[in-house]
């Protein structure tokens, strides 16, 4: 039974030749064959590259200088271009579009060994908390295949959940790792903005928008996230911080770490049963030695008015190179330019994506910007002024990842405000580019609860510790989802 | 009745950088459609653009050169619009934080007074690609070679009032980016296009009347011509009545005149906003000042030093320092020859002449500061007489002797005569062999004598095969005629 190992002990495995990195992918693969027509966590599988680079992993192994990673089957979200192999974001706009280059996070992952299985879905460009905004079909929950699996990196959430792959990569604009994270049952982290490098990540929002770890553990995701972590010349936003070694400081002490509760975030809006789950996680975090303090959010309402207002303004931009000229879709027999564009555009994106762009291009035209994204900027240094005043008082800040657990398929799509309402507790991370974590923290009935944690700028290593240190304590993150892929290998 | 004319410009100004303003793909002219696009300049999904830190220093050099103030923090912006040159759907300039702001330079104009011209501001920004029409049969190419290209627009204030002052500050600002070395200049490529935004108003209004903009001239020669018809147009509508349209336009120049472009693009809303993949970008003062120690002499302060230090003229200074490399050839052939004023004359007459007449570039001239030198040498120590000096400033030009002008001398037998023995042997000769013409002298007044002098002159260069340094001709034969 390997399949519910962490990476580190599969490393172990591969190492003494337990395993190898062949067998493990090919063990990985069957289970994706066996059950993604189900779930539909992978958009593509590429077996041939994953094999190539296993049995690459097997030399390096062999020679005796492997690093964590290597030989460790992964999954990549659809949206970080993998060179030679599809890369969709989900969308029919680009169903057919292969990139001839490797995004810098898949560039370095593999650079330290790690085989990548496939793509996993996702709600198109990222748009969506449900992953049901796919071209390519709605994900399932591994918990319940009723419910969605959250979203936008569902697909990811969904695979490490139902062990189609160790880990995953995500991306996170406004909670896309933490609550497909806490709906899957795994911990997800959304490093400080400018920690990953966004090169070869399709954009959504550029401001927002960053990639980070979803795997089983906390300490899996420490192994993933210090891979993918670093400065990059080719992205602007970048940070030339040094990634400090996650791994090697998951079990720094955490006595005394001053964990924040806001309380705008246990108001009494929140779900009684989430609040208890949330309370008994806290009191177990409490018992290893932090400090759970009382604090104000005052400007926590704030987030999903200006979220949705810089995300689609960023994006309806970001969204205009898909013009039908170049690559990607293009229409049947334009009659002229205008016509290329506004069928190519019409018929290739979804109705989630055109919502936004329309509300993107409405909130940046002339006589509105003033009003919505001029003070959308404005009201977002206001978030960001509002932790760093929290953060004088503590170190970290806990929260919900969302209202409540997983909901049935369907039940949201006819209601968009019920569905933004889902990020409510993860969009102001994103707005103050503040790295955010979400782990297990008990059941909702059957279905998974996630706990958020908050850090200040670059303190991933902090957020890190304190929820491994709470997953040596408990074992919500190594429960079995009904449909896992199972097995001896 | 007659208007009073406001113009102002817009120059986009192509940065000679070696790559773009955003990709790391050269910026060369002229090659392949598409061979010097890269995934950043096609728009890719997940590219990213990375700012050239070249084109920065030269658009705050450009700054400094016209003593504006210098945006500490600037800002790029996304101009979102859709045309299949652009490939992001958006062009990456500045808007509200342009990198230079409001900044002068004077402009001498043909009567010699010189106007001040004020300066906007300039802003970078990246070019679009180009459309090609007849490239592909039934179909339109798009060639994104161009697209990244930096620019920096240069918006004047509307205080241009005639075609004259125009050219004028075109002329000016070309100067002084080709000595800033920030741009090549070269118009024929599409380095330097003009917007004109032009309006009529009655003498004496403090009022605009309403503009239209006239885009993409590309020389100076239809800027001056785009202006002249755009101003007959709407003085023509303004006399009769009528109202002008502010809208853009095409100058038309086989038909020399300027049409409406009604495009839809005229009607975009840009929806400027901060590109959120660049950040902004902030100039220390540290920074700024290391650039301005790169400054090199500006062409007004030039034109200055020349008259002070080598007493030109006004005319002969400003001629020669209407580009830098004419300036720096004087004064390299000056520093050879000794004589500032016979360089200037050579260089500004002759070497002008040749270069014009050929179409050949100063850089590429047979003739260069040390021939002209040492030919200005020869001038000086009397060797040469200055029939002589054409002569061999001609065969300098058809490259004979490889440029050694001692050789061409000799080999040309053109060495002046000065010997006064030699001479006066001549003029004895002459004198004797003349009898009617000398006593036609004597009997002569003054004014008379000049005249009969040159008779003798002549006889005496013939003699000499041409050889006679005629001044020394001329003193010796005042004096043996008496």
């Amino acid at each position: 039974m390997m399949d519910m190992q962490s990476i580190k002990q599969l490393s172990d495995a591969l190492s003494k030749k337990q395993i190898s990195s062949v067998e493990l992918t090919r063990h990985f693969l069957s289970s994706i064959e066996t059950h993604n027509d189900q779930l539909k966590a992978f958009i593509s599988v590429d077996e041939d590259r994953a094999i190539a680079q296993a049995t690459q992993a097997d030399k390096t192994l062999s020679k005796g200088n492997a690093r964590a990673l290597t030989g460790i089957p992964i999954a990549h979200k659809d949206l970080f271009c993998t060179e030679g192999l599809a890369t969709t974001c989900g969308s029919k706009m680009l169903a057919n579009f292969v990139p001839p280059y490797d995004a810098t996070v898949v560039q370095k992952l593999d650079e330290v060994g790690a085989v990548t299985l496939g793509k996993t879905n996702l709600d198109e460009f990222a748009m969506g908390s449900s992953n049901e905004n796919s071209y390519f079909g709605a994900v399932r929950n591994p918990w319940d295949t009723n419910c969605v699996p959250g979203g936008s990196s569902g697909g990811s959430a969904a695979a490490v959940a139902a062990g189609l792959c160790v880990a995953a990569t995500g991306t996170d604009t406004g909670g896309s790792i933490r609550q497909p994270a806490a709906f899957c049952g795994i911990t997800g982290i959304k490093p400080t903005y400018g920690r990953v490098s966004r090169l070869g990540m399709i954009a959504y929002a550029s401001s927002l928008d960053q990639g980070g770890a979803m795997a089983r553990s906390a300490e899996d995701c420490a192994f993933l996230l210090e891979a993918m972590s670093g400065f990059d010349a080719a992205d602007s936003t970048s940070s030339d911080r040094a990634v400090e070694p996650y791994s090697e400081q998951l079990n720094h002490d955490i006595k005394g770490l001053r964990i924040g509760l806001p309380r705008q975030y246990f108001s009494a809006d929140l779900d009684a049963k989430v609040r208890e789950l949330l309370h008994n996680a806290l009191h177990e975090l409490e018992r290893l030695g932090a400090v759970l303090v009382d604090i104000e959010l005052k400007q926590a309402e704030l987030a999903i008015p200006v979220y949705y207002i810089i995300a689609p303004a960023e994006a309806s931009t970001n969204l205009s190179r898909y013009d039908g000229v170049r690559y990607g879709y293009r229409c049947e027999a334009p009659a002229d330019l205008h016509d290329l564009y506004t069928r190519s555009r019409s018929e290739a994106f979804g109705e989630e994506v055109k919502k936004r762009i329309l509300v993107g291009t409405y909130a940046l035209s002339s006589g509105y910007y003033d009003a919505y994204y001029g003070q959308a900027q404005k009201a977002r240094r206001l978030i960001a002024e509002d932790f760093q005043q929290a953060f004088k008082q503590v170190d970290l800040i806990a929260g919900p990842t969302a209202p409540g657990p997983a909901f049935a398929l369907g039940s949201k799509t006819s209601d968009p405000v019920a569905m933004y309402l889902e990020d409510i507790y993860t969009l102001a991370v994103n707005l103050a580019g503040l790295p955010g974590l979400s782990m297990p923290a008990g059941f909702y009935d059957h279905r998974p609860i996630g706990l958020q944690l908050i850090g200040n700028h670059f303190d991933e290593s902090r957020l890190l510790a304190a929820a491994h240190q709470y997953q040596t304590q408990t074992d919500w993150h190594t429960r079995k989802a009904p449909v896992f892929a199972g097995g001896a290998l | 009745m007659s208007w009073e004319v406001v113009i102002g410009l817009e120059v986009h100004l192509q940065l000679a950088t070696e790559s773009k303003i955003f990709s790391g793909s050269s910026t060369r002219f002229g090659a392949e459609p598409n061979t010097q696009a890269s995934a950043v300049d096609l728009a890719m999904p997940g590219m990213l653009p990375v700012l050239n830190e070249q084109a920065v220093r030269y658009a705050v050099l450009f700054g400094l050169g016209i003593g504006a103030e210098i945006g500490q923090r600037s800002v790029f912006d996304r101009k979102n619009y859709f045309y299949p040159d652009l490939p992001k759907g958006y062009q990456i300039s500045q808007f509200e934080q342009p990198i230079v702001g409001r900044g002068s330079f004077a402009v001498t104009l043909a009567d010699g007074s010189t106007k001040t011209i004020g300066i906007t501001r300039a802003h970078l920004e990246e070019d679009a690609g180009k459309s090609l029409h007849d490239a592909i049969p039934n179909a339109s190419g798009i060639d994104l070679n161009r697209a990244g290209t930096p620019l920096l627009e240069i918006v004047s204030e509307p205080d241009i009032r005639s075609a004259e002052e125009a050219v004028a500050y075109l002329k000016t600002l070309h100067t002084l980016v080709t000595y800033l070395g920030i741009s090549d200049g070269d118009m024929s490529q599409g380095s330097m296009r003009c917007d004109i935004n032009l309006s009529l108003r009655k003498p004496g209004s403090t009022e605009f009347g309403t503009r239209t903009e006239i885009k993409n001239v590309n020389s100076f020669r239809f800027v001056e011509r785009a202006i002249a018809s755009e101003i007959e147009r709407q003085s023509d509508i303004l006399e009769e009545g009528g109202v002008i349209i502010q809208e853009t336009r095409l100058y038309d120049a086989e038909r020399d005149e300027t049409r409406s472009m009604r495009s839809k693009e005229v009607a975009n809303d840009y929806r400027y906003f901060p590109d959120p993949d660049l950040l902004p970008v902030e100039l220390s003062d540290a920074y700024i000042a290391e650039i301005a120690s790169t400054l090199p002499e500006l062409p007004d302060a030039k034109k200055a030093r020349f008259q002070a230090e080598y007493g030109l003229g006004e005319y002969d200074a400003s001629a020669l320092c209407d580009s830098q490399a004419l300036a720096q050839f004087f004064e390299l052939t000056t520093s050879r020859a000794k004589d500032p004023k016979l360089a200037a004359n050579w260089i500004l007459t002759d070497l002008l002449g040749q270069l014009n007449a050929s179409g050949v570039k100063l850089q590429d001239a047979p003739i260069q500061p040390e021939q002209l030198g040492h030919l200005i040498e020869r001038i000086k120590d009397n060797t040469l007489s200055s029939k002589m000096a054409k002569q061999v400033f001609e065969a300098l030009w058809q490259g004979e002797a490889q440029g050694n002008v001692d050789q061409i001398i000799e080999a040309r037998g053109l060495k002046q005569v000065s010997d006064s023995g030699a001479l006066e042997a001549l003029i004895n000769e002459v004198v004797a062999n003349n009898p009617e013409q000398v006593a036609q002298y004597q009997a002569a007044d003054d004014g008379k004598r000049k005249k009969l002098i040159g008779f003798f002159v002549g006889q005496i260069m013939k003699a000499s095969k041409g050889q006679a340094n005629p001044q020394l001709v001329n003193q010796l034969l005042n004096k043996t005629l008496g």
